[in-house]
């Protein structure tokens, strides 16, 4: 746990990139294989089961440094973090340990079956024998939500350079599932073999288009078609059986009972990349009403009915069992269309928008809300499929979104690096002379902002709600949102899609901002 | 009628028609230290420590309408007496004790009981009631000793001369900046600072006859200059142009707020020491403890849990709004830039 404890620390206490590749290869070649492979776990949010609940944490932690529990409260609310706060309050530890990560990983786990009253001595005993940064550490491991600095790309970089691999061979030998329970480092990231059958390919992501699209260069050379708002996904079926993968590793099959039929479309050793998107009557539907789909555990008919999706395939990944990636785009792209060709109403294949100028181009996008879409992409048709997020070749060429100005009532600290900080805000709109909350936004606004608003939070509350403040209404926000929808869950009546802050507007009075009536015009002309 | 009150303009004695670091002009004001959050601008005459005048006097361009007083003397007026204690928190810092007819009151201002090499050792003053800041009054913070702290600085410092970096402390320009200058070690080699701190550190240079030689930062300075050097400068030169003539850097900030990780990384530090002129949690419950008061009125920091906190442990306390920030300005503020000679570190208002 030593070096782990050290590596967290360097990469905590760096902020640059060739620091922290330095740090991870150099713990590659310290720690054993068992550690290294829990380190890449842990580092690509695979963590082991939670054994302790949260809240006897919390408790035992406050009994062994004799305070109450509204101080430990209270601490926690200032820093932000479970783990950290335990850490920080303890009492100094009288033994010293020399377990390793993958030890104290199994000490862990081995707590599962144990009552209140043995999981509470093993833990105190744990604690008294580690330093507190590797209480930290420790207190993590059992609470999960590791948030390092250290993006997937960077750890698979470090982790080529440890192993001498190339580095999309090494993300791709880190997708899918694994554990370091029951795989090893040699068999994971050293050998060729694939162990899971369900393996999905590292997903490629674009940036938004930097500056002018014509700077793109000749238009011929540029496939463009819709960005769909939906669930990036990939369809692999290999060996008879079917997976669904979403952007976030997650194996979604179930949910989508309705691609089963992919089995009858698609032949073995095939990995399609595509948006799945609420699809009825030939029609994309909004984005919310997939919403009422995700996370729940079983879906009723009437949900399947209502709300059906289909998978509208952007690209070809593998084709006969073998990794296509390395194609132009353009072949990937024929290949797929003859995929699908067959007309089904669940794989449908994403259509391309053929215009011979930029502008003609730049009218269509005008037209992308009519299409429930999120704007244009644009990908060069000579290139080849990517790992991760890249600039070049790809890019994403949105709409502008909804814009409103709301005042701003209640503030909420953040967490993590946000931690005790107001970062969290409340806004509100006017129906009549009453503010009526009806969105949430944390991002947007500049260190310095932050700051300022901060501080004005802390000088203008009239009342405090746990970590909430109600503030005096006098600051005006200009909020950017992608999609409204109605809700019966929100006191407003509708539900905002990625709502932000755009800008802080200090040259408005909150009289001038907008109304509910505002908002509900913007939800009738987009429904 | 109580012998201290709070009112919008500070903390008022009515009897004595005087007021402890008042933050609206006022006719006579008592000054605990040169901090400007403390020392406000604008009253018509002020009273602090000797040790504290040369800073106090130079901030705020001073002239006779300042008048200075020794530690442990007492001055009387209208029948109440006033007298300076060493706080700790930087040179020439005061507790001020007001006592009349008996009964005695203390003001804190700031204060730290761990003795740094630098400032007056904090003293305790028994009193009936005691007026304590809470900068770090949760039990998150806890301090290691300085020389633990120190040796962390220079093994950073090394560090950075092996990797070709230059090393860039960031910490309050009044106090901890010259904290950070006598208890690092001068051997290692050069040390440069940012204008504020030099302005700063040359009266206190003067004045206490210590601290390593410092060299300015100017603009004709080149980047070989500053090899292996160590550069101290305040919280605000973060994230400024500045700061780039030094690149490639290291930048370390010296805070007690380092001691959160999400602080920390907010900063975008390299590293964080957590180093702070203020008490943290064990010493605010010793110091208050050491003063027998019986009643305690907590002002800046976490003053709601901290006033909870004594009242439960025997000793009635409660929470008063007051604007002074602690180490509050030096994380929360810091992007506004700095000019070389007022260095007035906190900043206007936001709205």
């Amino acid at each position: 746990m030593k070096y782990f404890t050290q590596l967290f620390t360097t990469l905590d206490q760096t902020t640059k990139t060739l620091d922290k590749i330095k740090a991870l290869a150099s713990y590659f070649e310290k720690a054993n294989d068992r550690d290294k492979l829990w380190a890449i776990a842990l580092l690509s949010h695979r963590r082991p089961k939670r054994s302790v609940n949260a809240t006897l944490l919390a408790l035992w932690a406050s009994e062994l440094s004799h305070l109450p529990e509204w101080l430990f409260v209270e601490c926690h609310a200032v820093v932000g973090d479970l783990a950290e706060t335990i850490s920080l309050v303890l009492p100094e530890p009288t033994e010293v340990s020399d377990q390793t990560l993958t030890e104290w990983i199994e000490f862990i786990k081995a707590l599962e079956p144990l009552t209140v009253d043995q999981k509470k001595e093993k833990i105190l005993w744990a604690w008294n024998r580690l330093e507190p940064m590797q209480r930290f550490v420790f207190n993590k491991l059992i609470t999960g939500g590791f948030r390092i600095g250290v993006s997937q790309s960077l750890m698979v970089k470090a982790l080529a350079k440890h192993a001498e691999v190339k580095e999309n061979v090494i993300a791709h030998r880190l997708m899918g599932n694994w554990s370091p329970e029951y795989n090893n480092f040699q068999e994971l990231v050293l050998s060729d073999d694939t162990l899971d059958l369900s393996r999905p390919y590292p997903f490629y992501l674009a940036y938004a288009l930097e500056g002018a699209v014509s700077d793109l260069g000749n238009i011929e050379e540029w496939q463009a078609e819709w960005k769909w708002d939906g669930i990036r996904g990939q369809v692999i079926v290999r060996d008879r059986e079917l997976f669904v993968w979403s952007r976030g590793e997650e194996l979604v099959t179930d949910k989508y009972p309705e691609f089963t039929v992919m089995l009858d479309l698609l032949p073995d050793g095939t990995a399609i990349d595509g948006e799945i998107l609420p699809f009825k009557n030939d029609l994309p539907l909004p984005f919310s009403k997939l919403q009422t789909r995700i996370g729940r555990k079983t879906l009723s008919q009437k949900q399947l009915k209502e709300v059906p999706v289909a998978f509208v395939a952007y690209d070809l990944l593998e084709w006969k069992g073998e990794d296509v990636r390395e194609w132009p785009l353009s072949e990937r792209r024929n290949q797929l269309a003859q995929l699908c060709s067959a007309p089904s109403s669940v794989l449908r294949l994403s259509p391309t928008i053929t215009v011979d100028s930029w502008e003609s181009l730049a009218a269509e996008r005008t037209r992308a809300r009519e299409l429930f879409s999120e704007g244009i992409m644009l990908k060069r048709k000579s290139s080849v499929y990517r790992a991760g997020r890249r600039r070049g070749d790809w890019w994403k060429w949105k709409i502008d979104p909804f814009t409103i100005d709301a005042v701003l009532i209640y503030a909420m600290s953040g967490h993590g690096r946000r931690a005790n900080l107001y970062t969290d805000y409340t806004f509100a709109v006017w129906k009549d002379d009453q503010l009526v909350p009806f969105a949430k936004a944390y991002s947007g606004l500049t260190d310095e902002e932050i700051r300022a608003v901060d501080r004005w939070v802390k000088q203008n509350t009239i009342e405090k709600f746990g970590p909430v403040r109600s503030v005096k209404p006098a600051l005006v926000f200009e909020i950017a949102f992608e999609g409204i929808a109605k809700s019966t869950r929100h006191k407003s009546g509708i539900a905002l899609r990625f709502p932000r802050i755009n800008r802080w507007r200090k040259d408005k009075p909150i009289q001038e901002a907008n109304t509910l009536q505002d908002l509900e015009k913007v939800l009738e002309n987009n429904s | 009628m109580a012998l201290l009150e709070f009112n919008d303009s500070g903390i008022y004695c009515r009897k004595a028609g005087v007021y402890l670091d008042p933050w609206k002009p006022v006719k006579r004001a008592l000054i605990t230290h040169g901090h400007s959050d403390h020392a406000g601008w604008g009253h018509e005459q002020y009273l602090c420590t000797t040790s504290a005048s040369p800073v106090i006097r130079h901030r705020l361009q001073l002239s006779s309408q300042l008048q200075t007083i020794g530690f442990g003397e007492t001055i009387h007026i209208n029948g109440v007496n006033f007298s300076f204690h060493p706080a700790g928190h930087i040179p020439g810092s005061a507790q001020i004790k007001v006592e009349c007819n008996g009964e005695v009151w203390v003001f804190s201002g700031d204060y730290k009981l761990e003795p740094d090499n630098l400032s007056e050792p904090f003293e305790p003053v028994r009193c009936h009631v005691f007026i304590s800041e809470s900068t770090f009054g949760l039990p998150i913070y806890k301090w290691k000793p300085q020389q633990e702290v120190f040796a962390e600085v220079n093994q950073w410092w090394k560090k950075n001369q092996e990797d070709g970096k230059v090393s860039v402390i960031a910490g309050y320009s009044l106090g901890k900046a010259q904290r950070i200058l006598q208890n690092i070690d001068p051997s290692l080699g050069k040390i440069f600072v940012h204008g504020a701190v030099d302005n700063i550190t040359n009266i206190l240079r003067t004045q206490l006859g210590t601290l390593p030689p410092t060299i300015r930062v100017t603009s004709e300075m080149k980047r070989k200059d500053f090899d292996g050097a160590l550069v101290v400068c305040p919280p605000s030169a973060i994230g400024s142009p500045w700061l780039r003539r030094f690149d490639p850097y290291s930048l370390g900030i010296a805070s007690g707020w380092m001691n959160l990780r999400g602080a920390r990384r907010r900063r975008g530090a390299d590293r964080g020491f957590v180093l702070s002129d203020h008490a943290d949690w064990n010493d605010l419950n010793k110091a208050v403890r050491e003063t027998g008061a019986q009643r305690v009125f907590v002002t800046h920091g976490y003053s709601e849990p901290f006033a909870r906190w004594l009242t439960q442990q025997g000793i009635e306390s409660s929470e008063v709004k007051t604007q002074y920030e602690g180490e509050l300005s030096e994380i929360i503020e810091g992007a506004n830039a700095e000019s070389g000679d007022n260095s007035n570190e906190t900043t206007a208002n936001v709205v």
